[in-house]
């Protein structure tokens, strides 16, 4: 078979792929780049205003807030959901009875959809017959009924807490294939040699679940940057902007106050800082691609 | 194995009996909320279990009582179910053999990292043009703009998952049935996919979950029952007046049905579907 040949069907079977993402992405993008440089709305004409969006967006305290939200969410919940995986992980790794159970277990929250998530969150948090004031105060925890998510103090807090019962689940999974394929024989050296627990998960487990946890890592980080869902069903934005994150904040700009020009500028920025994370996401794939 | 201490495994029985009432507990009680009468659900102090549990609200969502909740609930069934497995069979026919490509042939592999780059940039960087392309077509509030939305979704993420598993299947099997004159596609057909098959099922219920759950763009380009998706009308129900909880939960407990029970099947290929990107977040 000739290279000629064989180059011609390498595109040739990718020829559907390419129509599909170049046909739904490229242009879009493309669009987004020329609108942010508009003061385009929703329908109509626009003319060119330059660089005005993006001076206006990196200037606008209000988006800087919506910023400085979204790396609070980001930076506590995917800590949240890291440390509590690999805590997870390594409980599901150890033997005990029913652990076929739990491991399946461990499924249902990865498995639930967002939405219904948010929505179950939404009911047991509810001011006045949700479940968990039920619960605290009938413990005596609780002096009387709060409103979790009416409260800017507590709002965004409830929101992680949903967020990470719900992706943490998706850490442990992949702690514990990972941890699987750690050796045994490498734990029964180091207690050969007298190594303690602590040393010898500094010294095995943590390096022998580095590869996939840092994937997992990135992963969250992508997804948690970039959260509405959540957020649009339990809180919308409020209260008091207190859960605005710059995903919703671009959503209004464009949708609600209809200012599409500006709304693409805010969308820019947001995917320029996506797009960081991602080429560490795909520069980690390629280095797990290659081992 | 070293024998462990008394004390390490009561510590071990505390963690994984924690580890299970905080899973179970806050599913257990949805599904406790969508059989309570909502004067159960609304008595202070709660009682938790209600006294005769009503399995009305089911019988509403499915239409047997005729009322607006039914009809609404069962349009967004009927939409997230049409939106899914198009797109799920869209993303895999176009998938099969571009996973195939990058397989066998060396030197294109940058752009399936692109794609999969693409597909994790933020949906706000694409809505706005599309919804004004989607809008000129005419083609707003109707389930062929999110299956072609969807599809993009799906594909660089399944189209991965078949590639890794393409590596696997010896070359030269193929090579023999083309010698045989079975040509490329009859090849791919006859000989790779078979072998690959599992992979094959795990593409699809990965693809099938990742439509299944997706919000932002359904909520944005669709507004009434010809094509809004279960997870906006969830989001409808949860934020209307209505105060019904119990019919709220209902809803949930039937849109979170079918993913979990695709989940039980998933679980041996879950992982690798995970790290390639199959995530729900």
């Amino acid at each position: 078979m000739s290279a000629r040949r064989d180059r011609f069907q390498a595109w040739l079977l990718l020829a559907p792929m390419l129509a599909i993402m170049l046909g739904v992405t490229a242009y879009p993008i493309a669009r987004t780049v020329w609108l942010s440089f508009t003061d385009a709305g929703l329908s109509g004409d626009s003319s060119w205003v330059g660089l005005a969006n993006y001076g206006d967006a990196l200037s606008n305290p209000d988006y800087q807030d919506a910023f400085a939200r979204t790396l609070y969410f980001t930076g506590i919940s995917v800590s949240l959901e890291i440390v509590l995986g690999v805590l997870v992980g390594l409980l599901l790794n150890e033997r005990f009875p029913g652990r076929a159970f739990v491991r399946a277990l461990m499924v249902l929250p990865w498995a639930l959809p967002t939405i219904v998530n948010a929505m179950m969150w939404r009911l047991i948090l509810n001011p006045q017959y949700g479940s968990l004031n039920a619960l605290l105060t009938q413990l005596g925890l609780l002096a009387k009924y709060r409103s979790w998510l009416g409260d800017p103090a507590s709002a965004m807090n409830m929101v992680i807490l949903a967020d990470v019962w719900k992706n943490y689940s998706l850490v442990a999974l992949i702690v514990l294939a990972a941890l699987q394929t750690i050796p045994q024989d490498l734990y029964e050296a180091a207690r050969l040699d007298g190594a303690g627990a602590w040393t010898r998960f500094w010294r095995i487990t943590l390096p022998g679940i580095l590869g996939p946890l840092s994937v997992a890592l990135v992963l969250r980080l992508i997804e948690a940057f970039k959260v509405f869902d959540i957020i649009y069903v339990m809180t919308r934005g409020g209260p008091a902007d207190g859960t605005k994150t710059v995903s919703f904040y671009v959503y209004e700009e464009s949708f609600t106050y209809l200012r599409a020009g500006s709304g693409a500028a805010y969308a820019v920025t947001v995917a320029c800082v996506s797009g960081l994370l991602i080429a560490t996401y795909i520069l980690q794939l390629r280095r797990q691609g290659r081992a | 194995m070293m024998r462990r201490s008394l004390g390490f495994n009561i510590m071990i029985g505390v963690a994984v009996t924690v580890l299970v009432v905080v899973t179970l507990a806050p599913l257990l009680w949805l599904f406790i909320m969508s059989i309570s009468a909502p004067v159960e659900l609304t008595r202070i102090p709660l009682h938790w279990l209600p006294d005769r549990p009503d399995f009305s609200r089911y019988a509403r969502l499915f239409g047997l009582t005729g009322d607006a909740a039914g009809t609404s609930f069962l349009a967004a069934l009927r939409n997230s179910l049409v939106v899914s497995f198009s797109a799920t069979a869209i993303a895999l026919a176009a998938g099969i053999p571009a996973a195939y490509s990058f397989s066998r042939f060396r030197g294109r592999m940058g752009l399936l990292y692109g794609f999969l780059g693409v597909y994790m940039v933020p949906p706000v960087a694409f809505v706005l043009p599309l919804y004004m392309v989607f809008s000129q077509l005419g083609l707003l509030n109707n389930v062929v703009a999110l299956i072609a939305v969807y599809c993009t979704i799906l594909l660089p993420f399944s189209t991965w998952l078949l590639k890794n598993n393409f590596d696997a299947v010896p070359r030269e099997i193929e090579e023999a049935a083309q010698m045989d004159g079975a040509g490329l596609l009859g090849a791919i057909r006859h000989v790779t996919l078979p072998l690959a098959r599992p992979a094959l099922a795990a593409a699809a219920l990965f693809a099938l979950l990742l439509a299944w759950d997706e919000f932002f763009y359904a909520l944005i380009y669709t507004n009434d029952l010809r094509a809004q998706t279960l997870p906006v009308a969830i989001a409808d129900f949860a934020a209307g007046r209505a105060t019904d909880y119990g019919l709220i939960s209902a809803v949930g407990v039937l849109a979170a049905l079918p993913p979990v029970i695709i989940a039980f099947f998933l679980q041996r290929s879950l992982v690798s579907g995970l790290s390639a990107g199959g995530i729900k977040g």
